[in-house]
């Protein structure tokens, strides 16, 4: 029977090596179960995982085998005293750990009695639940002893078929014989623990892998499997073949894809001290609270394994066994293929130390120096996972983490077969693990900025949303206010229609709303009535028209020209429209006083209308009316554009401003035209009033000579706002001037000649002022000398609407100052942009600049303090 | 046809020069339509490899904007938090030669506000990139550890100066095995070892 | 006729290899040789166009140039027809792959002036090759060059890590191994006897 189990294929591993075993010299006595030594150390982090977490406190008592820390998470297990006393501090201590660190620890100062806790074993671990077995596992703090520590649970709690149960018996690390003592002197407990494995997963087959150097251990497992549905698997001595998957592929020919676990393939792995573990907890319920140690080099007197309290102080072990620390030349836990050098000898031992090895020098001499790489391969052929140890040395010294990867540097063991066999004693694992954890790093800092980006779009997506929605209250504002003002207006268009219909003698406001109000009165005249609508939306239009130009204007939008064009294509449209209103305006009466006679409020009108047409019929003075309205508007749209390209620091505003100059110039000539022709027309202009008995025209008459007499005060207006405009202009120029002096800029000549254009006209219209204000109180008295008066009506209708323009965007004082804010803003910026140049220039400009940034930095800083 | 060609030879000369030059031009008139290309994929790739600390260290405004620069021509070297390792990479997706840093690689950490001192002047969670802080006006601030990218750009704002950067310390889960160090034997040649040989 | 077509295209690949036994198109050859992605895109690259070249430079010359006795204008009209094809090849490779468009960078354009193309055209047209042997001759010379580069990529990319004396780093250590790969192919000659 047993024959035939022999018989037993196995799969030969690839690479690997022979180093010398050394195991017999602790294999020459039993196992010797220490009693408590001294104080217990147990570090939270034992195991692979989260630590656990401590649930007990300082000066608590505890009892042997009671919980001290539970599991945190899925990957953790508990901790249980190994002994009873009193938790004497929970501190950081130092650990088995490479890098010499501490970690928190339990201290618990032993009170000798060594009493167990109530233990609740499961003896009949085949009724209870699958769950329950494996939290109970969890609970009694079993991690895989090989040396890795992985909680037995996660392994254990696979959903997957499992078609092999492998109980790992091989240790295949020279020296370390605890596993194998283990199996010689318990086989029957570890068999009674492989068979509470096979009730947790369910295998098809199981195999206990064992090394053929350990014979009295195979014997010991074949009498205890007897007539058992396990198979102890013997295979020729080879390192590394207790490696998981290593043994998995030479028990099973199944390979573990990288970065797979065994239970892709159908296989659970557990070793051989795990699995004691796991019947001490099930059917005795005792935690795992010691373990089997070899203790063994040539540094101590008694080689020999030791089941050791888990949290005893490795120096009290080795004190125990005779250690000479002076014949030492270190001490390493676990074997000298995997092991490390213990930092400090005060750390306790812990579920993974399964070997304390304190060689003397000429046993296991430190490594000699490195030398070079002579590219012999024999490290590729060492190793059992079929790598390129040599070309990963090359990658990890160069750092290319792309080439270490690309090579399969994760699939690295760490089993230090290459490093054995190198001849010039390169220490290959050493870079392996470096390069791993650079790896890990890499991807670490990866996650972590991946994090960081999205936590900055989100923090960009907020403000920029912040931003909007201010921007649409602001938005909603402006509408609201806009909206406030075009009520008002139609409010009095509305008004005005209503006066006219009461008294259309009175109707002489705003002469087309008046024009409006006339034509609504007379409903069927359509086509007039489709020209004043016309009129009335283009109007409309205009108004939106320049809004969006203002706000493309603060925004320094790009668009900014199309809205311009626009805006005069749109003024155009509107005095084309205008004048055909006007020209239907005059036709209408013409062809309806006979029919509307009946209606003394209309016919008035008509006669007025028919007066009026009259007077239209003498076309050059209506022409040059026309042309002084035109000209007027333009002038202004040249003005918002001047100030607009003034604002941008546009080159364009000197061309504009000459034009506008030149369009002025018309627009008086213009003027002076039409003074001249009206003392023609003003015969018969008051011809009508005369002729007309009729009581309404004689109040129309009377209503035109008091408008008249209100127009009489205009031309001293008209100039004392030209005054003003023109002093507003110099001033604005002064400045300019100053401005492009500091900067050496040559504009400055041209516009110190335009200024001094300025001061002159300002000049000619203070003396013109001067003239007219005694003229102007004496036409105050004389009603009749109304009709010299030079200026047109629509021109002051025009006055009148940017008066109440000006004064409703002097209602709203907050925007205003917004938008100066804005300006000022737009104007450091530009300021700065300059002043960059400027320095990168090394120019000496940049002083000045500096200073009117400054400057202009203080004026906004008192504007925003004023805003607050 | 043919034969008037052959006869004048500079005409044909020209002739079938500008014949061939029109197709082609043709050709890849047709392809530069057909097969046009929109975006910048490069400041994608770029904006990868930076750590996204969104310091401002390189003197533009965030990681993403130093992308786009990178791509106009900007040097590689000015990102501390990304040190030697971004360089490199960036380095090798640009295909141009490693520069050192343009400043002191920094070591990694954190900012810790000394919880005492803290007027709750908001100003420094106005500046944290990564809306790492936490805190309301006039109430205590404090830094979210695990968010922190140690930009250190909420130190400048801090009126009292609260704000410490703390380097990040290696714990048992973030400690790992050293690079060994190259013994001097393992330079072949002699004059390549520095210090060693006169 | 199948048989000298093999050996037309033997010789284009092993025997006159046109990097390392003719020595044409070294910039390529050296610079776009340190990783092997990139000289695999480099390979696929140049064999498109160098194909493309040779097939369109022959009917050029055969069916513009040679009736019109124009064949002194041979190398200018080649450069165009190359110019042309290696445009409209970037264009596609910058539409269908970004990354090998970003990994080929500016040596995509500079395949124009890879003087293994040209050299391929005019070497058609002085062998007196016929459209067929233009395709093979054009195609083997291409699978040379990308064979050469690919292998010499690998090595470079081993190079890149290796323990390399200071004063053969970089450029000198290229050189040599390319010495050595061309002592390497002067072993095919006489492999075929066109």
């Amino acid at each position: 029977m047993s024959a035939l189990k022999k018989m037993r294929k196995t799969y030969k591993l690839r690479g690997g090596i022979h180093p010398p075993e050394n195991k017999t010299q602790s294999l020459q006595s039993p196992i010797d179960v220490l009693p408590v030594m001294g104080e217990i150390v147990l570090p939270l982090g034992m195991h692979i995982g989260a630590p656990a977490e401590a649930i007990v406190e300082v000066g608590q008592t505890v009892l042997k085998g009671e919980m001290i820390a539970k599991p945190k998470g899925f990957v953790s297990t508990a901790i249980h005293a190994s002994t009873s006393g009193t938790v004497k501090a929970i501190e950081h201590r130092p650990i088995i750990h490479a890098s010499g660190m501490t970690a928190p620890c339990i201290v618990i100062e032993p009170d000798g009695k060594d009493q167990w806790t109530t233990l609740t074993p499961i003896l009949n671990y085949r009724q209870s639940e699958k769950n329950d077995l494996l939290e109970h596992i969890n609970n009694s703090g079993i991690a895989g002893m090989g040396g890795a520590g992985f909680p037995s649970r996660v392994k254990l709690a696979t959903d997957k078929t499992i078609e092999q149960l492998i109980i790992n018996g091989t240790e295949c690390e020279p020296y370390i014989t605890a596993d194998d003592i283990l199996m010689q002197e318990r086989a029957a407990e570890i068999v009674e623990g492989i068979e509470i494995l096979q009730h947790l997963v369910n295998p098809q087959e199981t195999l206990i892998g064992v090394e053929d150097n350990k014979p009295e251990a195979i014997n010991a497992l074949q009498a205890a499997t007897q007539g058992k549905n396990i198979e102890v698997v013997v295979f020729p001595t080879k390192y590394p073949s207790g490696g998981e998957k290593q043994l998995i592929q030479i028990l099973t020919g199944k390979e573990v894809k990288s970065g797979g676990l065994p239970a892709d393939v159908g296989v659970v792995c557990q070793n051989i001290g795990s699995t004691y573990a796991i019947f001490r907890a099930v059917k005795h319920g005792e935690p795992l609270i010691s373990r089997i140690t070899t203790l063994t080099g040539e540094a101590l007197t008694t080689k020999k394994n030791v089941e050791v309290r888990l949290g005893t102080s490795v120096q009290q072990l080795l004190d125990f066994a005779g250690f000479h620390a002076s014949r030492a030349n270190r001490v390493i836990a676990g074997g000298p293929m995997m092991g490390f050098s213990i930092p400090s000898l005060d750390a306790p031992v812990v579920k993974t130390t399964n070997c304390l090895l304190a060689p003397e020098s000429n046993e296991l001499p430190l490594p000699p120096e490195a030398q070079p790489c002579i590219r012999c391969g024999m490290c590729s052929e060492a190793c059992p996972v079929s790598l390129l140890p040599q070309q990963l040395y090359w990658f990890a010294q160069a750092k290319d983490q792309e080439g270490l990867k690309k090579h399969h540097l994760m699939d690295c063991i760490e089993c230090g077969a290459c490093s054995y066999v190198c001849p010039s004693n390169i220490p290959l694992v050493q870079y392996y693990r470096a390069s791993k954890a650079d790896i890990r790093q890499t991807a670490e800092d990866q996650k972590k900025a991946d994090y960081a980006k999205t936590r900055y779009e989100a923090r960009l997506a907020r403000i920029e949303k912040e931003e909007a929605e201010k921007e649409a209250k602001k938005q909603a504002r402006l509408k609201k206010a806009a909206a406030a003002t075009t009520a008002k207006e139609k409010s009095e268009v509305k008004a005005a229609v209503e006066r006219t219909k009461a008294a259309p003698a009175e109707a002489t406001d705003d002469p087309v709303a008046a024009a409006i109000a006339r034509a609504k009165a007379k409903a069927d005249a359509s086509p007039l009535d489709k020209a004043k609508d016309n009129v009335a939306s283009l109007e409309k239009r205009l108004k939106k028209a320049q809004a969006k130009l203002d706000a493309a204007k603060a925004n320094n939008d790009e668009n900014l020209a199309a809205f311009e064009s626009s805006l005069t294509k749109l003024q155009d449209k509107l005095t084309t429209a205008k004048a055909e209103l006007e020209k239907l305006q005059g036709e209408a009466p013409k062809a309806t006083p006979e029919i509307n006679t009946d209606d003394p409020v209309a016919a008035a009108i008509a006669r007025a209308q028919a007066s009026r047409a009259d007077g239209e019929s003498l076309s050059p003075e209506d022409k040059l009316n026309k042309d002084i309205e035109s000209l007027t508007k333009r002038i202004k749209a040249t003005e918002t554009k001047v100030a607009a390209a003034k604002e941008n620091g546009d080159e364009k505003a000197e061309i504009l401003e000459s034009s506008l100059t030149k369009m002025q110039d018309k627009l008086t000539t213009a003027q002076n035209e039409l003074a001249k022709l009206q003392p023609a027309k003003e015969a018969p202009q008051a011809a009508p009033a005369v002729d007309e008995n009729d009581p309404v025209a004689a109040a129309i008459a009377r209503a035109q000579a008091k408008r008249s007499g209100d127009e009489a005060l205009s031309p001293e207006d008209k100039l004392k706002k030209d005054i003003d405009g023109l002093n507003k202009r110099i001033n604005a120029t002064q400045e300019k001037v100053a401005t492009a002096k500091e900067n050496g800029d040559d504009k400055a000549e041209i516009l110190e000649s335009s200024l001094n254009k300025m001061q002159d006209k300002l000049k000619a219209a203070e003396a013109e002022l001067a003239k007219l204000q005694p003229a102007t109180e004496k036409t105050e008295d004389a009603a009749a000398t109304q009709s010299h008066d030079p200026n047109d009506p629509v021109a002051a209708a025009i006055a009148r609407a940017q008066a109440k323009r000006e004064q409703s965007s002097d209602l709203s004082p907050e925007e205003k100052r917004e938008k100066d804010i804005a300006h000022l803003e737009k104007r450091i910026k530009l300021t700065e942009e300059k002043l960059s140049e400027a320095k990168d220039a090394g120019d000496d400009k940049a002083e000045i600049l500096e200073s009117s940034l400054e400057k202009l930095k203080t004026k906004l800083a008192d504007l925003a303090a004023a805003e607050d | 046809m043919i034969e008037f060609l052959t006869e004048n030879a500079l005409l044909a000369a020209l002739i079938a020069l500008g014949g061939l030059a029109l197709v082609f031009g043709g050709i890849l008139g047709f392809a530069s339509v057909k097969f046009k290309v929109e975006g910048n994929p490069i400041v994608d790739q770029i904006n990868d490899l930076l750590p996204q600390t969104q310091c401002g260290q390189c003197g533009f405004p965030g990681c993403k904007p130093y992308a786009e620069a990178i791509a106009d021509g900007e040097e590689i070297n000015r990102c501390p938090p990304g040190g030697e390792a971004t360089i490199q990479h960036l380095a090798d997706l640009l295909d141009v030669e490693v520069k050192p840093l343009d400043a002191e690689e920094k070591v990694p950490s954190v900012a810790f506000i000394r919880e005492a001192e803290c007027i709750g002047c908001t100003k420094c969670i106005q500046a944290c990139p990564v809306d790492a802080i936490l805190g309301a006006a006039k109430q205590m601030h404090t830094v979210i550890g695990s968010e922190c990218t140690g930009c250190d750009l909420c130190t400048d704002p801090c009126p009292v100066d609260c704000i410490d950067m703390v380097p990040i310390e290696t714990t048992m889960q973030t400690w790992h095995w050293d690079l060994p160090k190259t013994p001097a034997q393992s330079q072949l040649i002699a004059t390549d070892r520095k210090g060693e040989v006169a | 006729m199948i048989q000298d077509l093999s050996f037309l295209f033997i010789s284009a690949v092993l025997v006159n290899n046109f990097v390392l036994v003719q020595f044409l198109g070294l910039c390529p050859f050296m610079g776009v040789s340190g990783k092997l992605e990139t000289a695999i895109g480099m390979s696929a690259a140049t064999t498109f166009v160098l194909t493309l070249a040779s097939v369109c430079s022959y009917l050029t010359n055969t069916f513009i140039l040679a009736p019109l006795g124009l064949e002194y204008l041979q190398t200018i009209s080649f450069i165009l027809v190359i110019a042309v094809v290696v445009q409209f090849t970037e264009m596609v490779v910058h539409k269908t792959s970004p990354l090998l468009h970003k990994v080929l960078g500016v040596f995509l354009p500079l395949i124009t002036t890879n003087c293994a193309v040209l050299g391929v055209a005019l070497l058609n047209i002085n062998k007196e090759h016929n459209f067929v042997e233009s395709l093979i001759f054009g195609f083997g010379a291409a699978a040379g060059f990308s064979l050469v580069l690919v292998l010499f990529a690998a090595m470079r990319e081993r190079l890149a890590v290796a323990d390399v004396p200071k004063s053969f780093q970089g450029a000198a250590i290229s050189m040599v191994t390319a010495g050595l790969m061309s002592l390497a192919f002067m072993g095919f000659s006489g492999l075929v006897q066109l």
